[in-house]
């Protein structure tokens, strides 16, 4: 079954000879060569200022002592002092490291596990799927209520397991300020894992079958197969999927607000929810803007280093 | 995989027998919640204080959908929450339509007609997926307040627009990076142009990846409260807005069933794009946009 | 003939057109979040009061975490440069963006109704700015309620209701070993604060919740009275059930209702959900000042602050929505719907249940002997980054195994003094 994409363009014929004249090819010529810049400008245009206009603005603002709306009063870096200092920051700035990591761990891992269980052959393989798919479609505030009730100590999990005899079962994660993130991480891996599986599925389906054939050929066993011939191709996947699941992690809030609310206390706060109430709960937007400065810094930390050597490596290979 | 060796010994049955298991073991995980939403949406009240949470409905009562289409209070008007999917319609399709369009042409641009510092352009545009919502919510309304757009569908429709092409884009130019280049210069040769080559030889092979960024864009837009909540007026608010005014009402008194129920009505949509064209989904990721 | 059916067609469409730009100019944005079911038709009978008066109501509600969603909303429209004509603001908050020159004044109103003689001081002091009216009181919450369920009381041999903290510890120990859940509570940082400034209330007293909670006195944040107020407050943990964390506030008022726990400390609005249950106030379930505060009262007054409209016509609806407002029709349906006293002192009571009759008593008690104060956990008393603040730390000592009371006092000292 190989389902690999083979684009097939149907052109060559559809274009007549061109009878232009030679001033009009040149004219059209520079045309044709500024065109993509052109097409490309109203995007570019938009994202400068729409994404780095705004970045500055709100860097500007992080050296004001904005407090219900911006004004320009300017503290040097003292909203940044304030911020550093700040307990709760440092717990939210810990817990996007440990939901971080953990999501897109998990993610990845559950979502290979998937997809290579499901490249087998399997009967009703698209029901299964898009099951498996569908918590992607639903935002936390559709699914926030069910959540926090099947992680609640007194009517979910725990509960169901107690009623069905087994009593001394625990599952307190949501109320146990040291566990509360870990709830996140299971939330989270509920909603996106299925989708990295969507995107391995897709990838194995595109690895070539003439190489497999071939370790097959010299005797590998199957998980050896995997292992050695299979998931070095799935490079470019782990690529997309690690950069959609960084961005799902960084820009969580709907998340932590339908789960845990930031607590038990703020033991589950992370940045995006903490730069939000201080911004607007708490009529403090200099020190919004100084901690959204330092989540920046953070994506940009990580995530340009990664995308910087993904695209030249693809460009060497 | 085609080529995979069947033997059908003990041992061979067994391991497909595990995956099996594993695979439905892990379907009734990723259904629960849903499930919970379901039963809970037809139990009365009554037995939902009584019962637990997996417990089965003594009585299956549609109540509290009819109660949640058209009778739960969103504000003042207790018309339910079905007039506001009808605005959630008008924000998402003009916004999906325009994003998937200029991230085609974006993609075409920038995997088809080499220039310098292409991928420096491919790189600032990417970088703006990462910037958190939140950041943008004063600076967008100050910018749609001077366009005049404040408050207006059109408003929202232009930021969605504006933060939807990071992702387009690169789903798009993931996706032509795999068509032969060969095929332009010939068509180059021929003397088409930009436009014509891209509507006479990418357009027709894009259908895979024009289905895998309209379901991604209309998810990401039907779902989002921030903008919505923000951005709108009482009469263009969307389904998430609605649906939030009836979940949290901060001192009322909560009626379960009905949550559930709105819940469900405000996500059926994008279930609904997911059920159907799931499957297009996954042909579209292998026809090539997870290969960078 | 048809020349002048044409005509008068005419006409009428401009006419129509001109009446339109009219009905236009007259529409009343109103930005809140009473969105609940009973609140929702009260709020109904002030936009009805308005229709006949010929003004379009034009709803605008964002529920979700008692305003923030709203609050936020409302920036976001202010900044834009197109603000609703009223919103629902209270406390410290009317001031700020009065200073911040968005609100407008509706002296003309208030001096024809009177509100000086119809409105307590408190409550005219907080909706003025610069010795201008700018917003109109729709209500007056208690906080510091103390709800009971006299059946799980009476299983658990517990005879009075408890007026002191050590009746309260000892009642609790009692009701603990009849199997039940002594105080039923939801870990919200807000209800968090809202149990913390009622048992500050009744262990301090009113001068020192004044000096804490509304001057925000750092030696009395960090005085021995706190350490002691602080350490009480942590043995209510052992009282509570170990799942209150993350519950919403009207899911431990039916722990209540059903009779898992004997006790709830929450504001008025808790008895929505307690007669929509069935149950009538004063007997099947008991209502009284929190231990300590019986003779007090903690105040949470809503209020919907005027913005600066432009034109005239615009002007006369929203002086027209402040009048209305004010009005004995409205603020009766509002505050039985709401479970909260009328803003206006001289309402007939009658209609109303035995807890708000107290409540209204309480509260005018209270005025006179100088008990009446600002609830903190409810954004009354101090600026919100102030009152973050504060959350922070209270709702992270109470939920910590291993922060001291003496730690928790001195970093609430800290935190209150770096936010100002």
């Amino acid at each position: 079954m190989n389902t690999r994409a083979s684009v097939q363009p149907r052109a060559g014929h559809l274009f007549a000879p061109n009878s232009a004249s030679r001033v009009r090819r040149n004219g059209a010529y520079w045309l044709q060569a500024w065109l993509p810049k052109l097409v490309l400008a109203p995007s570019v245009a938009a994202a400068l200022f729409f994404v780095y206009g705004f970045m500055l603005w709100t860097f500007v603002l992080s050296l004001t002592n904005s407090r219900m709306l911006p004004s320009y009063e300017f503290v040097g870096f003292a909203q940044y002092a304030r911020l550093l200092s700040n307990d709760r920051w440092l717990v939210a700035s810990t817990n996007l490291v440990i939901f971080g990591a953990l999501f897109i761990a998990i993610c990845l891992a559950i979502g290979i596990v998937l997809a290579i269980l499901l490249d087998q052959r399997i009967r009703h393989e698209g029901a299964i799927r898009t099951i498996y798919l569908y918590p992607m479609a639903l935002s936390f505030i559709v699914t926030g209520v069910a959540w926090k009730w099947i992680l609640n100590p007194g009517l979910g999990i725990q509960q169901v397991v107690r009623d069905w005899g087994w009593e001394s079962f625990t599952f307190d994660w949501l109320v146990n300020p040291d566990m509360a993130v870990y709830t996140l991480v299971i939330a989270g891996v509920w909603q996106a894992s299925g989708f990295v599986m969507a995107l391995f599925l897709a990838g194995l389906r595109a690895v070539d079958d003439s190489i497999i054939k071939a370790a097959q050929l010299d005797g590998a066993s199957l998980p050896r197969i995997y292992w050695r011939v299979v998931l070095p191709c799935l490079r470019p996947v782990l690529f997309s999927a690690v950069m959609i699941l960084a961005h799902i992690a960084i820009k969580s809030f709907d998340l932590v607000v339908a789960l845990t609310g930031g607590g038990p206390g703020y033991a589950s706060d992370l940045p995006a929810t903490f730069m939000y109430d201080f911004s607007f709960s708490r009529s403090q937007i200099g020190m919004g803007a100084a901690s959204a400065m330092m989540m920046l810094a953070g994506v940009l930390a990580i995530i340009v280093p990664y995308l910087y050597s993904e695209l030249r490596s693809r460009d060497r290979g | 995989m085609d080529n995979v060796i069947r033997v059908q010994t003990p041992g061979a049955l067994l391991a497909r027998g595990g995956i099996y298991a594993a695979l439905i073991f892990m379907a009734v995980v990723y259904l629960a919640p849903l499930l919970v939403m379901l039963l809970t949406s037809v139990k009365t009240l009554e037995d939902i204080r009584a019962g637990n949470l997996l417990s089965l409905p003594r009585e299956i009562t549609f109540q509290p959908w009819l109660h949640a289409w058209s009778e739960a209070c969103t504000g003042i008007r207790c018309e339910g929450i079905g007039g506001y999917v009808w605005n959630s319609v008008q924000i998402v399709v003009p916004a999906v339509v325009i994003s998937t369009a200029i991230g085609a042409l974006n993609g075409y641009a920038l995997t088809k007609w080499r220039f310098k510092g292409q991928e420096w352009v491919f790189g600032m545009l990417l970088f703006g997926c990462f910037i958190p919502f939140q950041v943008i919510l004063l600076p967008m309304a100050q910018t749609l307040g001077w366009l005049g757009l404040g408050s207006t569908t059109t408003g929202l429709v232009l930021v969605h627009v504006v933060y939807g092409i990071a992702f387009t884009t690169l789903f798009f130019r993931n996706y032509y990076v795999n068509v032969p280049d060969e095929l332009i210069a010939a068509a180059k040769l021929d003397g088409a142009g930009f436009f014509r080559i891209f509507l006479r030889i990418l357009l027709p092979v894009s259908t895979p990846i024009i289905v895998v960024t309209v379901i991604w864009q209309f998810t990401q837009v039907w779902n989002d409260f921030l903008f919505g909540v923000a951005y709108s007026s009482h009469e263009t608010q969307p389904v998430t807005v609605a649906l939030n005014n009836v979940v949290n009402s901060t001192t009322g008194v909560r009626e379960y069933n009905v949550d559930m129920a709105a819940a469900m009505i405000a996500a059926l949509p994008t279930l609904l794009v997911y059920v159907l064209a799931g499957k297009y989904f996954v042909r579209g990721l292998t026809a090539g946009s997870v290969k960078g | 003939m048809n020349y002048l059916l044409k005509r008068s067609v005419l006409t009428a469409a401009v006419v129509g057109a001109l009446t339109m730009g009219q009905v236009q100019a007259n529409n009343v944005e109103v930005l809140h979040w009473w969105t609940s079911g009973g609140e929702a038709r009260a709020v109904g009978v002030l936009k009805d009061l308005m229709e006949e008066r010929g003004h379009q109501w034009r709803d605008f509600a964002v529920a979700g975490g008692g305003g923030e969603s709203a609050m936020t909303v409302l920036r976001s429209r202010a900044v834009a440069g197109n603000p609703p004509v009223a919103a629902q603001i209270k406390g410290p908050d009317i001031q700020e963006w009065g200073s911040l020159g968005f609100l407008g004044e509706i002296n003309t109103v208030a001096k024809e109704v009177g509100w000086q003689a119809l409105l307590p001081e408190v409550i005219i002091e907080a909706m003025q700015h610069d010795g201008d009216y700018v917003a109109v009181p729709v209500n007056v919450h208690r906080v510091n309620w103390f709800w009971a369920n006299p059946e799980v009381l009476a299983a658990a041999g517990v005879d009075d209701m408890p007026t002191t903290w050590e009746a309260f510890f000892e009642a609790a120990e009692a009701i603990k070993e009849a199997g039940y859940i002594p105080l039923a509570h939801g870990g919200q940082p807000w209800q968090d604060a809202t149990v913390f400034e009622s048992m500050l209330l009744g262990i301090g007293g009113v001068d020192f919740y004044r000096q804490a909670m509304v001057e925000l006195d750092q030696e009395a944040l960090a005085s021995d009275t706190m350490i002691e107020v602080l350490k009480n407050f942590k043995r209510l943990r052992d009282y509570m059930d170990p799942n209150a964390p993350g519950r919403e506030w009207n899911a431990a008022t039916q722990m209540v209702v059903n009779g898992q726990a004997a006790f709830q400390i929450m504001g008025d609005w808790a008895k929505g959900e307690l007669t929509a249950a069935g149950l009538t106030a004063g007997e099947d379930f008991l209502c009284m000042g929190v231990p300590g505060t019986d003779h007090t009262f903690t105040y949470n007054v809503d209020s919907l602050a005027m913005f600066k409209v432009s034109g005239a016509r615009a002007r006369e609806a929203q002086l027209d929505l402040a009048r209305l407002s004010m009005e004995p029709a409205f603020q009766e349906a509002f505050n039985l719907a709401k479970g909260s006293i009328p803003a206006r002192m001289d309402l007939d009571m009658s209609r109303f249940d035995s807890c708000a009759v107290k409540s209204m008593a309480d509260f005018k008690a209270s005025a006179d002997a100088g008990t009446l104060v600002p609830s903190m956990a409810h954004g009354m008393a101090v600026s919100s980054d102030a009152q973050g603040a504060i959350f922070d730390v209270v709702t992270n000592y109470f939920n910590s195994r291993r922060m001291t009371a003496e730690e928790a006092a001195e970093r609430l000292a800290r935190a209150v003094r770096a936010a100002g």
